[in-house]
């Protein structure tokens, strides 16, 4: 029994690098999907592929990928946000009128507004309600404080956000940078520190979380904090794009959002998220959108649904990818 | 030793109610320094209950909780945690999302800070190279990654590691219950030099030999109370069965299995395991009870899942001649629809016969899930409850009348009794070899070297091969041992 070999078993150290570099190519999914569109893009139209071009087809990235990552808060916690699309066209109306003629309220119902979307975590954590009930009843909420605020279409954002959104740094487009910040920042607060394994353990196994002594109320709120936050930066940066705001200017974000979450290799269930496939997965959505289908002369009534056919081909390939995983 | 200071944990009167359920009953207890305190019990007895008190996962109705003496009035987990009181639960507790390391992390609020990672990384390494030399477990792995057998490793692990709070008692609820017979032994042999380095543990076992072999003190539950506590050396394996209220003794099983030797039916399965290299195969036949062997995980569950596809479609090297059900090992994972009816999860396997035009018959499935809830001795006031209601071994029950209440004349079983008590795996031994005994044909995976002597015969695997095929006179343990580790049989 002393001589006893290692064992060598299913699931040894081979088989499990072979599963490692399964989820290594799945983790590369997304942004195989992005170059293969940015290649698309190159062949249909190679002018582009140049700063201005970039600047000019991801400008709208910007706010998507801060949504996306706000969504992806609320999934790593096993929770769906039905309502940030119309939080960040809530946002968006704030950022236009209070935050411009009266900066300080401006901030306080910003902050506010965060702190609603955290005691919407303990709401549901304390009542155990269905995420996706209470986020659909809060997207008319936001809705109608939207339209409230903002009747009507106008609006303008304040000076100090439309430069700095209008910023043009040398070599590289500013879409770009800020999308690798946003995905390095996040990554790093997720993936990274000490306490986001605690946020990402409450969505793989919360029991085990709660025996270990980690409060699941706190990590609900957390995230739901964060979701929050990253609304908001994305409602701020959407109206320092387009300057002025509208009630309804955030509503495809919602589905925008999740697909961008799962485009990135999250998974709804079991905190199987990740920040810079969610970044990217927005990134990919921006430029499906609307640049590559204009370029392949598909027109506009179209573009919803070929957008949609994206979608399915790069989930089905993610789906083909996992089962190999098995 | 009854000195009051010298006690850990000490719990008096302690009471717990369920709605109307009282699992636990005015129990005292409590565990000393340096010492190893075996608790045995039927399922329902009351031993999770009272771990999770100990471990701060559940308060007590009434009664007093004492550390060391002195009197804890709120106390929690990570009260408990301070005071050095861990816990390794029944069900696997690891996030699988998550790596080895980060699920260390979890238990650690030290391991914090700048390069937090590498701590745990080396924490948890050290501690599992201590416990299981040779593991092959990278704390880089991420917990889905891992075979059941490895998780529980990590779990084992985990709890031994030590980062700001102090150690003194470790719960072991079923540690061993998916590890094999190698690995199982090098805990035990850890856990021993842990307790005499002066520290304690609860070890609580289906095996009642882990429990006589390495417990200084054996505690019996039944029906949430404690009716016998005594030195280890005062029981053995009779009087332990005795007092936990349990069946009679596998002898009678042997004897039943000698005479029953079955004369060679027709073929039922013929199998060869992927991996096979030289012509050994899987043989058999109609009214067999046949045991798969070897340490965990190599390559039997693979068997049994190819031999379940070859069922439904043809495969090479897999001859399977009528229909085919199978009895999950990871119960919570593979076997049971959480949302259903406990007369749910046993039609679902003969919907054909339940059926009513396009509809299932509630009637024919009552009638189907009452026929077995006697049979079997499910122990439930409603078959219309909800699955969950039922307790761990209740819940296997309900597994295996599925398959049984099938149509299959074939039952492929993965190491179903994993984590079940003695008491209702004796009735399901009765039962399985009943069943044979009709010509059903029993594939049974199993970890627990007892188990085999229900079978006919015995293949014993290694690296998914068949290296081994042993008759029932030849089965011995050291047999199987020796055939698992060496290189051909």
């Amino acid at each position: 029994m002393t001589a006893a070999p290692v064992e060598t078993g299913p699931k040894s150290s081979s088989e499990r690098g072979a599963l490692a570099r399964a989820r290594l190519l799945r983790g590369l999914l997304p942004a195989m999907s992005l170059v293969l569109v940015l290649l698309a893009i190159a062949w249909l139209n190679p002018r582009a592929i140049s700063y201005f071009g970039f600047s000019l087809m991801l400008n709208l990235a910007i706010p998507i990928a801060l949504a996306t990552i706000a969504q992806m808060f609320v999934i790593a916690g096993n929770e769906l946000d039905l309502s940030i699309g119309t939080f960040v066209g809530f946002v968006g109306c704030v950022t236009a009128t209070w935050l411009k003629d009266a900066p300080l309220v401006g901030v306080l119902i910003l902050l506010g507004s965060i702190g609603v979307y955290a005691l919407l975590g303990a709401l549901i954590h304390l009542r155990n309600l269905p995420s996706i009930v209470v986020t659909l009843g809060m997207s008319f909420v936001w809705q109608g404080l939207a339209i409230l605020i903002l009747p009507k279409p106008g609006g303008k954002a304040p000076d100090w956000l439309l430069s700095l959104m209008a910023v043009k740094p040398p070599f590289v487009p500013f879409p770009i940078i800020a999308a690798l910040l946003i995905a390095a920042v996040v990554h790093f607060g997720l993936m990274r520190t000490s306490y986001g394994v605690i946020l990402r353990g409450s969505g793989g196994n919360a029991a085990a979380l709660s025996r270990a002594g980690w409060s699941l109320l706190k990590t609900k709120i957390v995230l739901f904090a964060l979701a929050g936050l990253f609304g908001v930066l994305s409602g701020m940066a959407l109206i320092g794009i387009t300057t002025s705001a509208d009630a309804n200017i955030g509503n495809g974000y919602t589905l925008l959002a999740i697909a961008g979450v799962i485009l990135g290799g999250g998974e709804f269930v079991g905190g199987r998220v990740s920040p810079i496939g969610a970044v990217i997965g927005a990134l990919t959505l921006a430029l499906a959108a609307s640049p590559l289908l204009t370029f392949m002369h598909i027109p506009p009534d179209w573009q919803v649904a070929a957008n949609g056919a994206i979608l399915i081909i790069v989930l089905a390939a993610r789906v083909l990818i996992s089962r190999r995983e098995r | 030793m009854p000195d009051a200071g010298a006690d850990i944990i000490r719990l008096d009167g302690a009471e717990k109610r369920f709605g109307a359920v009282r699992a636990l009953a005015g129990v005292d207890f409590h565990v000393g320094a340096g010492e190893c305190v075996g608790l045995v019990g039927h399922n329902g007895a009351g031993k999770s209950t009272l771990m999770h008190m100990v471990a701060g996962t559940l308060v007590p109705d009434s009664g007093r909780i004492a550390v060391r003496g002195s009197i804890e009035d709120s106390y929690s987990v990570p009260r408990a945690q301070q005071l050095g009181i861990r816990c390794v639960f029944q069900e696997l507790s690891l996030c699988p999302n998550l790596s080895v390391a980060e699920n260390t992390r979890i238990n650690h609020t030290a391991l914090r800070g700048l390069g937090w990672r590498r701590k745990a990384a080396d924490l948890i390494t050290a501690k599992l190279d201590e416990i299981f030399p040779g593991h092959s477990i990278s704390a880089s792995d991420n917990a889905s990654d891992l075979s059941i057998g490895r998780r529980q490793m990590v779990e084992v692990a985990r709890a031994f590691t030590v980062t700001q709070d102090p150690l003194e008692l470790v719960i072991l609820d079923e540690p061993t219950s998916s590890l094999d017979a190698h690995t199982a032994g090098q805990l035990l042999a850890f856990v021993r030099r842990f307790v005499a380095g002066g520290k304690s543990c609860i070890l609580i076992s289906h095996v009642l030999g882990e429990v006589l072999g390495n417990a200084d003190r054996i505690v019996v539950m039944r029906d949430g109370k404690i009716v016998a506590s005594d030195a280890a050396k005062a029981f053995d394996r009779d009087r332990l069965v005795t007092t936990m209220g349990g069946a009679e003794a596998r002898e009678k099983i042997a004897a039943e299995i000698a005479t029953q030797k079955p004369e060679t039916g027709p073929l039922r399965v013929r199998a060869r395991p992927a991996r096979q290299q030289d012509g050994n195969e899987l043989v058999a036949h109609a009214g067999e009870i046949i045991g798969l062997a070897g340490l965990a995980g190599h390559g039997q569950t693979d068997l049994l899942l190819a031999i379940f596809a070859a069922a439904a479609r043809a495969k090479t090297g897999i001859e399977v001649t009528t229909p085919v059900a199978l009895v999950a090992g990871d119960r919570q994972a593979d076997g049971i629809f959480p949302q259903w009816s406990i007369a749910q999860n046993i039609g679902i396997r003969s919907l054909a016969r339940l059926r009513n035009g396009l509809l299932i018959s509630p009637q024919r499935e009552a009638e189907l899930a009452s026929f077995w809830q006697r049979k079997i001795g499910i122990r439930t006031p409603d078959m219309n409850n909800n699955i969950f209601s039922l307790s761990g071994g209740n819940q296997q029950k309900t597994l295996f009348a599925r398959a049984l209440g099938s149509d299959a004349k074939i039952v492929l079983m993965d190491d179903p009794m994993r984590g079940v008590d003695i008491g209702t795996k004796l009735e399901v031994y009765d039962l399985v070899r009943e069943e044979a005994g009709r010509g059903r044909t029993f594939l049974w995976y199993t970890t627990e070297t007892e188990e085999l002597d229900n079978c006919h015969k015995i293949y014993v695997f290694k690296n998914g091969r068949i290296v081994a095929n042993l008759g029932r006179d030849e089965l011995t343990e050291e047999k199987i041992i020796q055939s698992s580790f060496g290189d051909a049989a």
